[in-house]
């Protein structure tokens, strides 16, 4: 399907929503005129570099503040000495999911990268050379960096507020019940978000109110926070964000080195600009954990699961909890009279982890289609018939119904079209023509369907046009072009007629944009705004008896093309322009929250599904892994722009080829010191890895998760992704291999 | 602190007089020096910077066939060149193998040839690390080592040199000119990188001061062109250094190997010739056999420096692969993935 191909539905009723538009701000982006946090220079702007720990483990016993002070430029260095007071307790966590953070609160240090002083100056120069100058002395404790000297721990959460264990069934009778138990280990390494563009921030006050341009993926929600740290009300703070590049669930969250620079702002008086560098990120603004997980995975003769246990053992910080979620990606999936998910925690002195791209998902989904695979084989059957005899229709456990599950077609059509048939059972059956080792494999993919609470307006205008506000995040997604779609579609408006606002705190709270559940939530919001302007504009018509509509207000109307129409007889219409301009009015607004309706959660599982083919090949003696072609196929309810979700989901497809074949953060085993910190070291795919890739849009309609049908496709395009490459490994090749990522000596050593 | 004099001089003698001073550093397209000002791993107090000296970069044909390359060439321009590519394919390739394009757009050939360990204990000022400060002790020994060296290593340092472009300059005797205080003189490449020994912290050996003016390959050279290849293994497919790389080059009569040329990348602190691999091929027919016995001389001496034995047994596997794939022929063109064991792999669309 090309990139310009409507939906179906789209094309079926002609709509704005489902058609493939271009990036409203591709433009803007493309020739360097969208203005990101760290472009902006206000008079008088003074420079903040943070100095940070090179330890994991101990205290700062000395910092040469002296000298930093006299060098030329500096203005103020911040230490736990002279920090001024904030008034939110950083060794609390801030409600709802925010962490603890390093504000130089006492001279202990916890991590490697964590800021030990700040230093204002009136040049990046200076600053920086500056924050060299304070030659840290420390007192060294010995650093808790693996399994082997960790502190292993029992949760109370995992994620934001998951259960950390879950038992459905009796696990002892399906694993006594089995023919088969497959049971392995697997290991996914620390990941660091590297979103291209750096943490930044530039904050300026005015008495008790401070503006800050940041990149925030969560605005009302910060502004809240900020006000908390700073004593002042959250409408005090406003956050500009116009652009985000690159986000993954980094930039939702408060961290340490931006509070402290907006504190250095309100101290010094003046504007202050922070900007991490890249090794910079590796500490305090999270990551995805380490994880351990083991799985058993029993079967019965015909290759039915008769038991399911995930155990996750998941890296944290000492002082903080993130826990990857991982197993649980074992509980919508499979189908299994027994399944238990449960998660421990290690302590490690790192930075505290946070949600990066399907926090849990990814990790949980890489390990148990692995499992699966290993499971199908022992069971002597091909992986998608080995998932298709262990098809939930129903949620797991609970037996709620799903609020609809198109998996069945994205297996079929996602093999028919990879042309999955004929897979020989065994590895090291396939061959290319110059004697590569082939292998396909495959992984299912899921998502949840969160759903933010969110707030926007529609102003119908004079002259037909509307202005739509939400305070938004477009990360790159292509979030302003998707919104403005549905309350185009709302207002019965081309897009282009539709002015869009976001990216500013002061506009209607855009919720979250993370969890993938940005579209729907935002989305929604804008629909009723649209929806409820419509339904003003249409009261004054049908109340006016100079209107072709006077009366139908109990018949109703239907916008389309800029006109409200009678629905019972669609040649009497009449068009926004003369509705207002009869009634003298310069517009009309409309406004709404909007929510899931509790009832209808409480009653459905709600999931975006898919499901990932790969092929890869390998040179048979050198090791040497490419993946050379990607098909996926996913259902996530209704597609508001088929080009945007496609970019989505191949996004998500080569964030998974990342995860199996490239990422991992190399961390010295006796100081926690990361030894990739940077972008040449640190792996992510190139154009060169990135494979032929393959999206289908599955078709679903889905009457619960929201009025809109739209459920999330950001995230799901790695899960299953993962899996499939390391299966197709394991094809390839007859090695097993059960760390993340796949590397080279370990097809090697297996031959040697 | 970080304050250095900035100085372009504008002939090559100012510039060798200008670096006489201690504490001087070149500068070419800094994509290697700059780095390191920035984490503090070298800190200069003067930069000499030669981008614009005069007549450094040309590409010189020599009348007996061989070719001098200024210093400050380009490594794009160097590995586009038509007639250098055809005469020197696995060099081309080598090249086009490294960095990344707008890496190489700016990387010049003196700086290729001279830069510094990828190491990370190296770029760590918190690590101690003997190239760095003598005798500070080598934080990668026990540390994180999968991509350290299995050749040549010492107690005191197990770093690798991290340049593609040298490893088959090392396998075709190419060497180097060199200008400084106290005159002009040549060094073969295979001599410019040092050995860790007792003193990592002398990398190679240029003296103070001195400065690479050009690069030369000698007649003889060219005489491999119709079998000679660069193959690189790497943990992305592009814009890695080599996790073991090899430079093959042959002179055949028919099946007979009348002189043949072998080089490891990525195994040793310098690009590891390995001359009597070269020797045993001599005047055998080429045969798996040959390739395998070749690869099991080139490695007798290796031993991992730590976590990185597999090392030793990919890099006898990328041997005996280089030879074949120079025997097959040097490809009629240059690969769509230059030196990745895929650059066969039919319908290759990207350019690394
Ligand atoms: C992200 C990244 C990936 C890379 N990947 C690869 C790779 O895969 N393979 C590979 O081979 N390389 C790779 N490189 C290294 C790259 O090839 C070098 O950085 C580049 O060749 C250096 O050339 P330059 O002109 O920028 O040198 P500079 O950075 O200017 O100088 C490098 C060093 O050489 C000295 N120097 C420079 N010119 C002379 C001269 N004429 N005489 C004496 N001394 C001199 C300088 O003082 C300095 O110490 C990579 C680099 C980066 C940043
Ligand atoms: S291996 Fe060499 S460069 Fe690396 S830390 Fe040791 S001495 Fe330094």
């Amino acid at each position: 399907m090309s990139l310009d191909t409507a939906s179906p539905t789209a094309r079926r009723h002609g709509s704005n929503a489902g058609q493939p538009l271009t990036r409203r701000d591709g433009l803007l982006k493309v020739t360097g005129r969208a203005t990101y946090a760290a472009d902006n220079h206000p008079d008088g702007m003074l420079y903040a570099v943070t100095a940070i720990s090179r330890i994991a483990r101990g205290r700062v016993t000395a910092l040469d503040v002296g000298a930093a002070r006299a060098h030329a430029g500096v203005v103020e260095v911040l230490t736990p000495a002279n920090r001024p007071p904030l008034a939110h307790d950083p060794d609390e966590k801030m409600p709802p999911f925010g962490f603890r953070v390093e504000v130089l609160q006492d001279d202990t240090v916890r991590y490697v990268g964590q800021p030990i002083a700040l230093v204002v100056a009136e040049t990046l120069e200076a600053a920086t050379e500056a924050a060299a100058l304070l030659d840290p002395q420390y007192e060294i404790a010995d650093a808790r960096t693996d399994r082997s000297n960790g502190d292993r721990f029992g949760l109370a959460a995992v994620g934001i507020g998951a259960p950390p264990r879950t038992v459905h069934g009796d696990l002892a009778a399906g694993l006594a019940a089995a023919t088969h138990v497959t049971e392995a280990e697997y290991e996914t390494p620390a990941q660091y978000h590297n979103a291209m563009e750096p943490h930044a921030v530039v904050a300026e006050w005015h008495g008790d109110r401070v503006t800050l341009d940041m990149p925030n993926q969560a605005m009302a929600l910060s502004c809240a926070a900020y006000g908390a740290y700073f004593d002042i009300p959250a409408e005090n703070v406003l956050i500009r964000s116009p652009f985000l590049g690159g986000g993954f669930g980094s930039k939702a969250i408060l961290n340490g080195p931006q509070i402290l620079a907006i504190l250095a702002a309100r101290m010094l008086k003046r504007p202050v600009k922070l900007v991490l560098t890249r090794t910079q990120m590796y500490g305090p603004v999270g990551h995805r954990g380490h994880t351990w997980q083991k799985l058993r995975i029993g079967t019965d003769a015909q290759g039915r699961l008769t038991a399911l246990h995930h155990h996750a053992l998941c890296a944290t910080s000492s002082f903080d909890e993130f826990i990857e979620p991982a197993a649980n990606a074992s509980l919508p999936l499979y189908d299994s009279p027994a399944i238990l998910v449960e998660h421990e925690g290690l302590r490690l002195d790192i930075g505290t982890p946070g949600p990066m791209r399907a926090p849990g998902e990814a990790s949980g989904s890489a390990a148990l289609e692995v499992a699966m695979d290993e499971a199908a084989v022992a069971c002597g059957m091909d992986p998608l018939e080995f998932r298709l005899a262990n098809y939930a229709e129903t949620e797991p456990g609970t037996g709620r119904p799903f609020s609809s599950k198109a998996l069945r077609e994205c297996y079929l059509e996602g093999a028919k079209r990879f042309g999955w048939a004929g897979r020989p059972l065994e590895p090291r059956q396939m061959r290319d023509e110059n004697g590569f080792l082939v292998g396909w494999g495959m992984g299912t993919a899921v998502f949840h369907c969160p759903h933010f609470p969110a707030e926007a307006r529609a102003t119908l205008r004079a002259d037909g046009t509307a202005l739509v506000e939400t305070a938004g995040a477009d990360m790159g997604q292509g979030a302003w072009t998707a919104l403005a779609q549905i309350a185009a579609e709302a207002l019965g408006l081309d897009p282009d007629q539709v002015e869009f606002h976001s990216g500013i705190s002061t506009l209607p709270d855009g919720g979250i944009a993370g969890g993938s559940g940005h579209t729907a939530s935002a989305g929604l919001a804008l629909n009723n705004a649209g929806e409820d302007a419509i339904a003003k504009l249409a009261a004054i018509a049908t109340a006016d008896p100079a209107s072709p509509l006077f009366g139908a207000g109990n018949i109703g109307v239907v916008a389309r093309s800029g006109r409200l129409h009678r629905i019972d007889d669609e040649g009497r219409s009449e068009s926004y322009v003369d509705i207002l301009a009869r009634a003298g009015q310069a517009e009309v607004i409309g406004t709404a929250k909007a929510a899931r309706d509790p009832a209808i959660a409480e009653a459905h599982a709600m999931f975006s599904h898919g499901a990932v083919f790969a092929e890869v090949k390998v040179d048979p003696d050198l090791g040497q892994i490419r993946a050379t072609r990607l098909v996926g196929a996913f259902a996530a309810g209704r597609v508001i722009n088929p080009r945007l979700v496609r970019s989505q989901y191949f996004g998500g497809m080569i964030w998974g080829t990342s995860f199996a074949l490239h990422e991992e953060a190399v961390t010295d085993r006796r100081t926690g010191r990361i030894m990739n910190a940077d972008l040449a070291e640190y792996h992510v795919p190139v154009n060169a890895d990135v494979p032929s890739l393959d999206a289908i849009l599955i078709e679903e309609d889905d009457p619960y998760v929201n009025p809109l049908g739209i459920k999330g496709v950001g995230e799901i395009g790695i899960t299953g992704t993962v899996g499939a490459i390391a299966n197709a490994v394991w094809h390839a090749t007859g090695v097993r291999v059960r760390r993340f990522p796949v590397r080279i000596e370990d097809l090697l050593i297996a031959r040697a | 602190m970080n304050r250095f004099d900035y100085i372009r001089p504008v002939s090559v003698s100012e510039a060798i007089a200008a670096a006489a001073v201690p504490g001087s550093a070149y500068l070419a397209a800094g994509t290697n020096l700059l780095d390191l000002m920035k984490v503090g791993t070298t800190r200069p107090e003067r930069v000499i910077d030669i981008t614009r000296l005069p007549g450094l970069d040309r590409i010189e044909w020599l009348p007996d066939g061989g070719v001098r390359i200024a210093a400050m060439v380009r490594n794009s321009d160097l590995a586009y060149d038509e007639r250098f590519a055809r005469t020197f394919p696995a060099v081309a390739e080598a090249l086009l193998s490294g960095a990344s394009a707008q890496l190489r757009n700016a990387a010049t050939v003196g700086g290729n040839l001279m830069q510094r360990t990828r190491c990370a204990y190296f770029h760590d000022l918190a690590s101690a690390c003997n190239r760095r400060v003598a005798g500070s002790g080598c934080d990668a020994r026990d540390g994180e080592n999968r991509l350290h060296a299995v050749l040549g290593w010492s107690e005191h340092c197990i770093a690798t040199h991290p340049s593609d472009f040298c490893v088959p300059l090392v396998a075709l005797d190419a060497l180097v000119e060199v200008e400084g205080p106290h005159g002009a003189r040549e060094i073969p490449v295979d001599l410019l990188h040092a050995l860790p020994g007792a003193t990592p912290e002398r990398e190679t050996a240029l003296a103070p001061g001195e400065l690479v003016v050009a690069l030369r390959l000698p007649a003889e050279a060219a005489d491999f062109s119709g079998n000679a290849r660069y193959l690189k293994l790497r943990e992305r497919t592009s814009y890695a250094f080599a996790v073991v790389s090899a430079a093959a080059a042959l002179e055949l009569e028919g099946k007979l190997i009348r002189k043949a040329r072998v080089a490891l990348g990525g195994v040793a602190a310098k690009p590891w010739r390995a001359r009597e691999a070269e020797v045993a091929l001599t005047g055998m027919p080429a045969s798996a056999e040959a390739f395998a016995k070749a690869a099991e001389i080139a490695l007798a001496d290796a031993l991992p420096s730590g976590d990185n034995a597999f090392k030793i047994e990919l890099a006898r596997r990328i041997v005996v692969r280089a030879l074949s794939l120079a025997f097959e022929g040097t490809p009629e063109v240059m690969p769509a993935l230059p030196a990745s064991p895929f650059s066969t792999t039919a319908g290759a669309i990207h350019v690394a």
